[in-house]
């Protein structure tokens, strides 16, 4: 029996009945990761060992039938960023080749407490910084609909390990969509909470005030177990928000009759795919015909989203990524025996194009003379996005777009040209600027055979509601079903 | 607003990155590209507007100061590149 393309609930489902066992199951993800991983490189670490490890204790926890959550003995993977104890840590970057954290990130922790088994670290882009994991210094991660394809990023690893059965499930990181835009990519759900709902130690940091970590999954009810997992305030992270944390599976089947779903005008633009386009308007029927009531809404600084975001988020990139200086951690080079030599040629060859890229933009705009003019002017524009989603949540309680402009882009095809890569975020970046939850969910194939991604945007810490007009919407649908030939 | 050679270099320099001529020229061309880009935010009129720093507004939490334990020396300087006696190894500082 073959349980690879199992969700989280189905496949607990047969590990309560015994129907399978936990070693079993991870026997089977870590064959599947053999079979497959060479030509999809989802992986940068697979941890065999300990993932058995786990495996053997949670069918100790499943056997004596205590301490079960519904996460025990499920294999899952994990992005490269967060931190696992004795698991080499990269990053995606060459500067932590070497780097075994000392310690779990709490989400890490929270997994394994769950009983849940990691089986591996997930390919990205380097330090998170991308939208295709082409910037990974460990070899690009293919889409597993068309390797001709990227897979998205910067969690490109997470989301391709789930569409090709290689874990059940994934955790990844948001800064501007790194979570959405690849889950989009690759026909699976990927859902960012909202900022501070999710801890961020052990987390490595790009942009401190954007970074949020979220579940990368086969349907949306997994992603609602995941949360149920993931979320709640951590002393050791001050921006984790001290609110009582919701079962999220318990509303989930509420149905969507009565909501109101906005749709922004400014998201339906010249220069969006045509098929995206169609798939995503046909999606908003199915929500209508389903009981929701459409209000068309406005968010008149939309266009503005792309501009603030990469002056923010390299601001802070470039004050996070100081750390990497060859002394604590990670890469040294030292060439001369100066200190400053040394910090310059450590910084050279460990960071990637991108990163180096990312730091000097950051650098700039925060510099003397050119602070007030970037980096403060970007500071405000981004109250002003958070006003735009206050005012159009008067008058709707989701919103509903599509994830990116378009389906999974080809390999090479932006990567020398960094603006048009930044572009691909277009639709997902206002969402972490005012720190709202969003989530996106498959809603179409391109006649190419690519998915297309429904986005759907809520209030502050109302993920119940996404996560609500999100099942409704895959349950009257078939599209969450569909599956690459690998 | 238009970036220099000179002025990539000079960022360099502050952000510690040591760049070989080919890539000042790339560097160069690529952040003029995204600064015409975002110049557009100068359209929009900001007078007054307060910044937003973080999404989330609450007040710094205080918590009470007791001990904890913390990581062990030894597991703090096992990824360091080079130590002495319990402590980061560094290149001479102070001729």
């Amino acid at each position: 029996m073959s349980i690879t393309n199992e969700s989280i609930h189905g496949l607990s489902h047969r590990l309560a009945n015994k129907e399978v066992t936990s070693v079993e199951a991870t026997g089977q993800f870590l064959e599947r990761i053999k079979a497959v991983d060479e030509t999809v490189n989802a992986y940068i670490t697979v941890a065999d060992d300990h993932a058995i490890a786990q495996a053997q204790e949670a069918d100790r926890r499943l056997s004596s039938g205590t301490n079960i959550t519904p996460l025990t003995g499920v294999p899952v993977s994990v992005k490269d960023i967060f931190c696992t104890k004795e698991i080499r840590t990269t990053c995606g970057s060459k500067m932590l080749e070497n780097f075994i954290p000392p310690y779990d990130a709490t989400l890490i922790t929270k997994l394994k407490a769950a009983g849940a088994v990691i089986l591996g670290k997930n390919n990205m882009d380097e330090f998170a910084m991308g939208s295709s994991t082409e910037n990974s210094a460990y070899s690009p991660t293919l889409n597993p609909w068309s390797t001709a394809h990227v897979p998205g990023g910067s969690s490109g690893g997470s989301a391709a390990s789930v569409a090709a059965d290689e874990c059940a499930a994934s955790i990844g990181t948001d800064t501007g969509g790194s979570i959405r835009q690849p889950a989009s990519c690759c026909g699976v759900v990927g859902l960012k909470p909202t900022y501070g709902r999710v801890s961020r130690f052990g987390m490595i940091a790009f942009a401190s005030s954007l970074d949020q970590a979220g579940p990368l999954t086969k349907d949306v009810e997994d992603a609602a177990i995941l949360l149920n997992v993931m979320a709640g305030h951590d002393p050791a992270d001050s921006t984790s928000i001290d609110a009582p944390v919701p079962d999220y599976t318990a509303s989930l089947k509420e149905g969507v009759k009565g909501l109101k779903i906005g749709i922004p005008k400014e998201y339906f633009i010249e220069g969006i795919d045509p098929e995206v386009d169609v798939a995503v308007k046909s999606a908003i029927e199915v929500l209508k015909e389903a009981g929701a009531e459409i209000v068309e809404v406005s968010l008149p600084h939309t266009a503005y989203a792309v501009s603030v975001y990469y002056l923010v988020a390299t601001a802070e990139a470039s004050s996070n990524l100081a750390r990497y200086d060859g002394v604590k951690y990670g890469m040294r080079l030292d060439p001369t025996g100066n200190l400053t030599d040394m910090y310059r040629a450590t910084r050279e060859a460990g960071f990637g194009a991108e990163v180096k890229r990312r730091i000097m933009l950051g650098t700039y705009s925060l510099s003397a003379g050119y602070y007030d003019a970037y980096y403060k002017k970007a500071s405000q524009v981004r109250t002003l996005i958070s006003n735009d989603f206050n005012a159009a949540f008067t008058k709707c309680d989701v919103i509903v777009t599509p994830t990116a402009p378009s389906p999974a882009f080809k390999v090479g095809e932006r990567t020398e040209d960094p603006l048009t890569m930044y572009l691909s975020d277009i639709f997902t970046i206002s969402c972490n600027l005012a720190g709202i939850p969003g989530i996106s969910l498959p809603c179409g194939l391109s006649k190419e055979g690519l998915p297309i991604g429904l986005q759907i945007l809520g209030r502050s810490l109302d993920e119940e509601t996404v996560l609500r007009a999100a099942y409704a919407y895959e349950t009257a649908t078939e599209w969450h079903k569909a599956r690459p030939k690998l | 607003m238009s970036i220099t050679g000179k002025d990539v270099e000079y960022v360099a320099g502050l952000a510690r990155l040591a760049l070989k001529d080919d890539e000042v020229d790339t560097y160069t061309a690529q952040l003029q590209r995204i600064l015409s880009y975002v110049e557009k935010l100068s359209e929009l009129n900001t007078e007054g507007v307060i910044p937003t720093a973080y999404s989330v507004s609450t007040s710094t939490p205080m918590r009470e100061d007791i001990r904890a334990v913390s990581l062990e020396r030894d597991e703090a300087l096992k990824n360091a590149p080079s130590t002495a006696r319990g402590c980061f190894k560094v290149p001479r500082i102070i001729e």
